[in-house]
């Protein structure tokens, strides 16, 4: 059986979606198998980060209506060959995603994958809910910046009470993923450190993800930054995330930090 | 194509405009293909099963957009020999 983990946040525009390519793709690259879900109804965008927009035949809701059937609507990585995608809706009725259907989706998609990684939309609605409803392991995305770390505090609360595993009393295991960090602000103090984040949220840390102009170009061409440029320091960050959900002992995810000095002013900039 | 448009072409924002125009006119002129290509699929299929026994479960829609036309591959397998296999329809 495999393992179901929600992408939340809470906040919109944190890097949940950007976190879902990656993850997908660098447990793809490790040799398990993925799908990856996008929950985005009306606004999907898992496909155009992929790279897949051109592909999608049928939908979510399309498979929950019986209109196609699951492995008919799931898209192949054209790079991946164990990385999978089930393209969210356009519908404007998000109504259309029922419980009933949720559940019996990630069920089938659970017996046939080793992860299942539902992108989670923003807010804290039904969308969000559903998203994060059968959920083995969370990975909560927050932003060192005081609103997204409240709205985190806020998902965090929702995950404790309407997730499945919550409800029979089993708990959730959470695991806060640190995005758009930016190691010179945070020198400067003009950003929330690292350990005051993980002290209000009180959740085991998966990761730290620096800000880089990496991600953006990633989107751009629609391919994960872990496969993009496996290189860059977003890369080896979202890669060593992967390898702690999987398991691996890696010690403490160590803080990024600001190079000072003629060498980090000169080369500091442009290293992506 | 001036010189500037050939050095576009080289950075990854000019990929982002080409496939975002290739997206967004689809989805104007079309709506979602999914309708169609449902339509198509269901009548395709009745069509064939009146001849020769078509596993449901096996039958795949590919689809690829482009600028200014998609290709709709249906997949299914026969469980006997027949001359067309695959059948490929342009929409
Ligand atoms: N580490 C990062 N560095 C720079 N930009 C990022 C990073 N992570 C995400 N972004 C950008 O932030 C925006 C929102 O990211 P996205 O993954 O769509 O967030 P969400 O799914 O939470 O709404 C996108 O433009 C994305 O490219
Ligand atoms: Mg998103």
């Amino acid at each position: 059986m495999g393992e179901v983990v929600v992408v939340t946040s809470g906040k919109g525009g944190v890097g949940k979606t950007t976190t879902t390519a990656a993850l997908g793709a660098a447990l793809a690259a490790a040799g398990d198998t993925v799908c990856v879900i996008d929950f985005d109804v009306g606004l999907r965008n898992l496909d155009l980060v992929l790279g897949a927009e051109r592909r999608v035949v049928f939908d979510f809701i399309n498979v929950i209506q019986g209109h196609a059937k699951l492995t008919q609507a799931l898209i192949r990585d054209k790079r991946l060959e164990n990385l999978w995608l089930l393209p969210a809706s356009q519908t404007r009725d998000k109504d259309a995603l029922t419980e009933e259907g949720v559940e019996y989706v990630i069920n089938d998609l659970r017996s046939r994958f080793d992860w299942v990684i539902c992108d989670s939309p923003a807010g804290i609605e039904r969308g969000a809910a559903l998203a994060m409803r059968h959920a083995d392991l969370a990975v909560v995305v927050s932003n060192p910046e005081v609103s997204s770390v409240r709205d985190s505090d806020r998902i965090i609360g929702l995950l404790d009470a309407k997730t499945e595993r919550a409800e029979r009393g089993e708990g959730i295991p959470k695991y806060l993923l640190l995005t758009r960090y930016n190691a010179a602000r945070a020198s400067r103090g003009d950003m929330m450190a690292v350990e005051d984040v993980l002290e209000i949220l009180s959740i085991p840390l998966l990761g730290i993800i620096p800000e880089s102009e990496e991600v953006l170009k990633a989107s751009n061409v629609g391919s994960p930054v872990t496969l993009s440029n496996p290189a860059s320091r977003p890369a080896v960050a979202y890669a060593e995330a992967a390898r702690r959900l999987r398991g691996e002992d890696l010690g403490e995810v160590v803080v990024p930090v600001h190079k000072n000095g003629l060498f980090g002013k000169l080369f500091g900039r442009n290293a992506a | 194509m001036s010189v500037l448009n050939l050095f576009r072409k080289r950075n990854s924002a000019s990929a982002a405009r080409d496939r975002l125009q290739i997206l967004l006119a689809h989805e104007k002129t079309s709506g979602p293909a999914s309708a169609l290509l449902f339509t198509l699929r269901e009548e395709i299929l009745a069509a064939i099963a009146k001849h020769v026994d078509v596993d449901q479960t096996k039958v795949n829609v590919n689809m690829k957009r482009e600028e200014t036309y998609s290709i709709v591959e249906i997949d299914f397998e026969v469980p006997e020999p027949l001359p067309v296999s695959r059948l490929r329809v342009a929409s």
